[in-house]
C-alpha cells in the first residue's frame, strides 16, 4: 500500500471470502479475538454497546455479517439473534452477504455530483467489468456501489476500496488504481 | 489554514496551525507544540471555574446547532452520585461538511486532550469520541493518539497524575448520518439502532445509558484547550461583527471553487472575500451561481446574498440561511439548480431513519417529484405539492432530518424558480443567473 492513501494501513484480506458462504460456520470470538472482545466489553458499562464494535470484529474476520455471526455475536452479548439483525440491518456498512474482494465504494452526493462523481462511477463500472451497481464483477473481485456522503468534499471525488480511503479519484485515474489493486 | 492549499495570510489558523504537519500527529511532537498544557492547567483548576472560563469566552457549539457551550456543560449537576459521561460527536457526515476529519487526521492529540478537559468539566470520567465507521484515517489517527496518551499516563486512572480518572474511548458508527443527530448517536452507542430520542428528556438529564451526558462537536472539544491558555477575553476579541459569535471558525469549502480546503478564518470574516480572494474564485470561464453555506441542509444562498454576508452566526441568518456546520458547497453557472436539490433530497431519503411517518413518506416523495421535474416530466402543480410536502415535513417529527430535507427544496424554489419552470415547460437547462428572490 502506498503511504499516501491511508498512512499504512492494513485493509483486510477479502480474497478467502468468496467462498465463505458455502463453508460450515466457525467462531469468530476464539483467542486473541476472544480476548479483544473481553477488552471492548471493558469500555461499556453494558453488555450491549460493545454490539457495534463486536460486529466490526466479524466483518475484519469473515468479510461480511453472516446470520450465524449474528446468532454468535447475540450469544456473547446476552441478546437475541432478531435484536442483533435489527441493528445490523440499520447501518449501510456491515456486509450481509459476501461481496468482491475490492469493496469500492464512490461518494456521489451533491458535492461530489457537482464535480462530476457519475463519471467515475462509470469509469469504475467499465474498469473493473461490474457492469451494474451493486454487482460484483464476474471474477468475483470487484464490487461497485454509489455511497452517500463520505466527508471528504473538498476532494472530490472520494473513494473507499475496502478501508483504504483514497482522495481526488478522476476518471482517468480509475485504470491504474484497478491495476494496482490486481 | 486553507489545507490543502497553502495557508492564506487573512486566515488566522488557531485549531489549523498544524494540518499538513505529519510531526504533530505523535504525542512527542504534539507535547513540543504545547499539547496538554491545557490539560494539566484544567486538571488543577476546579470544574466550576473551567465552564465559567468557557461561558466567558462565548464559544458557541461547532456542530451546527450554535449552542453556547459553556451554557451546555453548566448542565451537568456535579456531585448526583450518577456517573456522568462526555460524548464527543465525530461522526461527521453533513454533506459539505469536512473539517473534523483534518482535525482528527492531522492533530489527533488535540481531540483527546479537548476530551480530557470537558469530561473533567462537567464531572465525568469517560468520554467517548463516536467517529463514523467511513473514516478509516481519523480512526486510525484517534486510535493511536488514545493508546499513547493511556501509555504516557496522561488519560487513565490517574491522569497527569492529578488523581482524577479519565477515560477516553474512541467507537467506530456503521454508516448512518442520522447517528450524527445527539439522541441517535447515544442510542448508536449503546448498541441500538440509530433512532433519535424524543425530547425532554435532554442529555444532560438522562443521556447515554441513561446518565447524564454531554454531547460536543470535535471542533467544539479542541477550541476548549485554547481558551484556557489564552484566556476568555483574547477568545472574545476575536470577533469581526457581532459580539455573539466569537472565536475562530473551520469552513470547509467544496464544489465548483478554484481552491476548495478547510479555512480557518475569525468570525464575521466578509463571506465575498472568502469566496473570491481565498478560495479563488470560480473554475476558469464560469461564475458563482449559488452558496449552500452550511452542510446540504441549510437554506440555499444566492450569490447576491452570499456576497452579502458577514460570516457568523447571526450574519447567516440575516442574508437567508444558515452557519450550520461550516460546510461550505460553493455551485457554479454550469449546474443545474434542479440536480442539485434533487440529489440532496435522495441523500436525506436515503438517510431517514424511517421512524416519522413525515420523514419517512416526505423525504421519499420529494425525491421521485423532484428527479421527475429534472428529468423533464414535471407539472407546475409539482411546485406546489413539493411546497406543500415540505410544509408537511417541518417541525413535526423526532429530530431535524425531516425539516433538512424540506429546507433547500423550498429555498430552491422560491430562490431559483425560473430554473425549475424551465425543465418543467420542456425547455432543456441552459445555465443561468438566479434571479434575487
Amino acid at each position: 500500500m502506498t503511504p499516501d492513501l491511508v498512512g499504512g494501513l492494513e485493509s483486510p484480506d477479502y480474497a478467502s471470502h468468496d467462498r465463505a458462504a458455502h463453508e460450515p460456520y466457525t467462531p469468530v470470538f476464539t483467542g486473541d479475538v476472544k480476548r479483544e472482545l473481553d477488552e471492548l466489553l471493558s469500555h461499556y458499562p453494558t453488555k450491549m454497546a460493545a454490539l457495534l464494535p463486536a460486529l466490526w470484529i466479524v466483518q475484519r474476520e469473515r468479510g461480511w455479517v453472516s446470520d450465524e455471526g449474528m446468532e454468535e455475536v447475540s450469544g456473547l452479548l446476552e441478546l437475541t439473534p432478531a435484536y442483533v439483525k435489527g441493528v445490523v440491518t440499520f447501518y449501510t456498512m456491515y456486509h450481509q452477504h459476501p461481496v468482491g474482494k475490492y469493496f469500492i465504494q464512490v461518494c456521489t452526493t451533491s458535492p461530489c455530483g457537482i464535480c462530476g462523481a457519475e463519471d467515475v462511477v462509470k469509469a469504475f463500472l467499465r474498469h473493473t467489468n461490474a457492469g451494474e451497481l451493486g454487482i460484483t464483477s464476474p471474477d468475483g473481485r470487484f464490487t461497485v456501489i454509489e455511497v452517500e456522503c463520505l466527508g471528504a468534499c473538498g476532494f472530490a471525488t472520494p473513494v473507499m476500496v475496502n478501508e483504504e480511503f483514497i482522495e481526488s479519484v478522476s476518471p482517468e485515474k480509475v485504470p491504474d488504481l484497478i491495476a494496482r489493486l490486481a | 489554514m486553507g489545507y490543502p492549499n497553502q495557508p492564506h495570510q487573512r486566515e488566522t489558523p488557531v485549531l489549523s496551525r498544524y494540518f499538513g504537519d505529519a510531526e504533530a500527529r505523535s504525542l512527542e511532537g504534539w507535547k513540543k507544540r504545547g499539547g496538554y498544557k491545557a490539560l494539566e492547567k484544567a486538571l488543577g483548576m476546579a470544574p466550576a471555574d473551567i465552564v465559567t472560563v468557557v461561558k466567558e469566552s462565548g464559544l458557541r457549539g461547532r456542530g451546527g446547532a450554535g449552542f453556547p457551550t459553556g451554557m451546555k456543560w453548566s448542565f451537568m449537576k456535579p456531585g448526583d452520585g450518577r456517573p456522568h459521561y462526555l460524548c464527543c460527536n465525530a461522526d461527521e457526515s453533513e454533506p459539505g461538511t469536512f473539517k473534523d476529519r483534518e482535525l482528527m487526521r492531522w492533530t489527533p492529540h488535540a481531540l483527546v486532550e479537548g476530551c480530557a478537559i470537558g469530561a473533567y468539566a462537567i464531572g465525568a470520567e469517560t468520554a467517548y469520541i463516536y467517529i463514523r465507521g467511513e473514516f478509516t484515517e481519523p480512526l486510525y489517527w484517534m486510535e493511536q493518539a488514545v493508546k499513547e496518551a493511556y501509555a504516557a499516563g496522561i488519560i487513565g486512572k490517574n491522569a497527569m497524575g492529578s488523581g482524577k480518572r479519565v477515560d477516553v474511548y474512541v467507537h467506530k458508527g456503521a454508516g448512518a448520518y442520522i447517528c450524527g443527530e445527539e439522541t441517535a448517536l447515544m442510542n448508536s452507542l449503546e448498541g441500538r439502532r440509530g433512532n433519535p430520542r424524543i425530547k425532554p428528556p435532554f442529555p444532560a438529564v438522562s443521556g447515554v445509558f441513561g446518565m447524564p451526558t454531554t454531547i460536543n462537536n470535535v471542533e467544539t472539544l479542541i477550541a476548549a484547550a485554547p481558551i484556557l491558555m489564552n484566556g476568555a477575553d483574547w477568545y472574545r476579541k476575536m470577533s469581526l461583527s457581532n459580539p455573539k459569535s466569537t472565536g475562530t471558525k473551520l469552513f470547509s469549502v467544496c464544489g465548483n471553487v478554484q481552491r476548495p480546503g478547510t479555512y480557518e478564518v475569525v468570525m464575521g470574516f466578509p463571506f465575498k472575500e472568502f469566496l473570491y480572494d481565498l478560495c479563488g474564485g470560480p473554475p476558469h470561464g464560469r461564475k458563482f451561481k449559488a452558496v449552500i453555506p452550511g452542510g446540504a441542509s441549510v437554506p440555499i444562498q444566492t450569490l447576491e446574498e452570499a456576497e452579502a454576508t458577514l460570516m457568523d452566526y447571526e450574519g447567516f441568518v440575516a442574508q437567508g440561511s444558515m452557519l450550520g456546520s461550516g460546510g461550505v458547497i460553493v455551485i457554479d453557472d454550469a449546474q443545474s439548480m434542479v440536480s442539485v436539490i434533487a440529489r440532496i433530497a435522495r441523500f436525506f431519503a436515503h438517510e431517514s431513519c424511517a421512524q416519522c411517518t413525515q420523514c419517512r413518506e416526505g423525504t421519499a416523495w420529494t425525491t421521485k417529484i423532484m428527479e421527475r421535474i429534472r428529468d423533464g416530466q414535471g407539472t407546475i402543480e409539482d411546485m406546489d405539492t413539493l411546497l406543500d410536502i415540505a410544509e408537511q415535513m417541518t417541525g413535526k417529527t423526532i429530530c431535524v432530518l425531516s425539516d433538512s430535507c424540506a429546507v433547500p427544496v423550498v429555498s430552491g424554489i422560491n430562490k431559483f424558480r425560473s430554473e425549475f419552470e424551465a425543465l418543467i415547460q420542456g425547455r432543456r437547462f441552459h445555465p443561468v443567473v438566479a434571479a434575487v428572490a
